[in-house]
């Protein structure tokens, strides 16, 4: 079996997006930034999105992308609300990191 | 063979982007290989045929939601680099390794050992072969098909879903601008009369 027989499966897209939310949530475990912490939410959601779009391929079911549609929305929301709340914190107190976030109140 | 290597330059860019993300330094950077990575998903989206998704990857994550993130860094003026050094709790980043690394096995071990065998399975939503049957890539008579199917089942079988991410999207709105509002003058004590008797 040489090179040119290989095709790239649904396997293959599904151990990329494995990867891919794995690193998101190791960089989400490790980094105190909290801009950096939402962007590797971002990187978990979508490695999911991949996963969810190579299923609907495999599957043949306009499901996936429609799935993949309303992830996008929810993130979208997501970001503008804790963009906002950072924004609150951070002209508070310049220079918080993940720990300030902890003193969430009124 | 050039599958192959779409796939694999999407790889290369989405892994990267993903590793620069974790490992840079300064926020702005992060940002930056963040858009790399948005890119990539793109591609693989464009190579699983989902070229309107390929479109709005592009169009809201690299477009709208990354420069939202570049606009609060600039605007905090939080874009100065972080010491990625100190670690403010110990044993924190080989807890970390352990409890990603530990996640990746596990997914890896599900999604290479349940093999994938859905040959012939039914679909009960949507039928994406039939169309692409219908209009070959590269026909001028009915474009964007794609965009036809998903908006069919969007406002009919999904619309109730949509219905909510109106309301989601509305209720985000006004709480991003109630919560980053500047307060107008100081916050306490909290005026106890009627705000609109106060002289201008």
């Amino acid at each position: 079996m040489t090179l040119a027989d290989v095709h790239p499966t649904t396997e293959w897209y599904l151990v990329l997006s494995a990867v891919v939310f794995c690193l998101g949530a190791f960089g989400l475990l490790v980094r105190r930034n909290p801009l950096v912490m939402f962007m590797c939410v971002e990187l978990m959601l979508n490695a999911v999105n991949v996963t969810f779009v190579a299923l609907g391929k495999e599957l043949n079911d306009v499901g996936g992308q429609l799935a993949v549609f309303f992830v996008l929305v929810v993130a979208a929301a997501e970001v503008v609300v804790g963009l906002a709340i950072i924004v609150t914190i951070i002209r508070r107190r310049p220079g918080s990191d993940a720990d300030d976030i902890s003193v969430l109140k009124g | 063979m050039e599958a192959t290597v779409v796939f694999a330059v999407a790889a290369l860019l989405i892994v990267g982007g993903a590793v620069g993300v974790i490992f840079s330094r300064n926020p702005v950077h992060a940002a930056l290989f963040l858009v790399q990575t948005l890119f990539g998903v793109a591609i693989t989206f464009i190579d699983l045929d989902a070229n309107f998704l390929a479109a709005v990857q592009v169009i809201v994550y690299a477009g709208a939601i990354v420069i939202l993130f570049l606009f609060v860094i600039m605007l905090l003026g939080v874009d100065k680099a972080e010491d990625l050094e100190i670690e403010p709790i110990a044993g924190q980043r080989p807890i970390a390794v352990i409890a990603a690394a530990g996640t990746l096995a596990l997914l890896l071990s599900v999604i290479l050992s349940v093999g994938l065998d859905f040959t012939g399975g039914a679909s009960s939503t949507g039928a994406l072969n039939e169309v692409r049957r219908s209009t070959p890539f590269g026909s001028t008579a009915e474009p964007a098909t794609d965009i036809r199917v998903l908006g069919t089942h969007l406002f009919t079988d999904y619309v109730f879903a949509f219905e909510i991410t109106a309301i989601l999207l509305t209720i985000a709105v006004v709480g991003a601008v109630l919560l980053a509002r500047r307060p107008l003058g100081p916050l306490e004590p909290l005026p106890e009369d009627d705000p609109s008797e106060v002289a201008p």
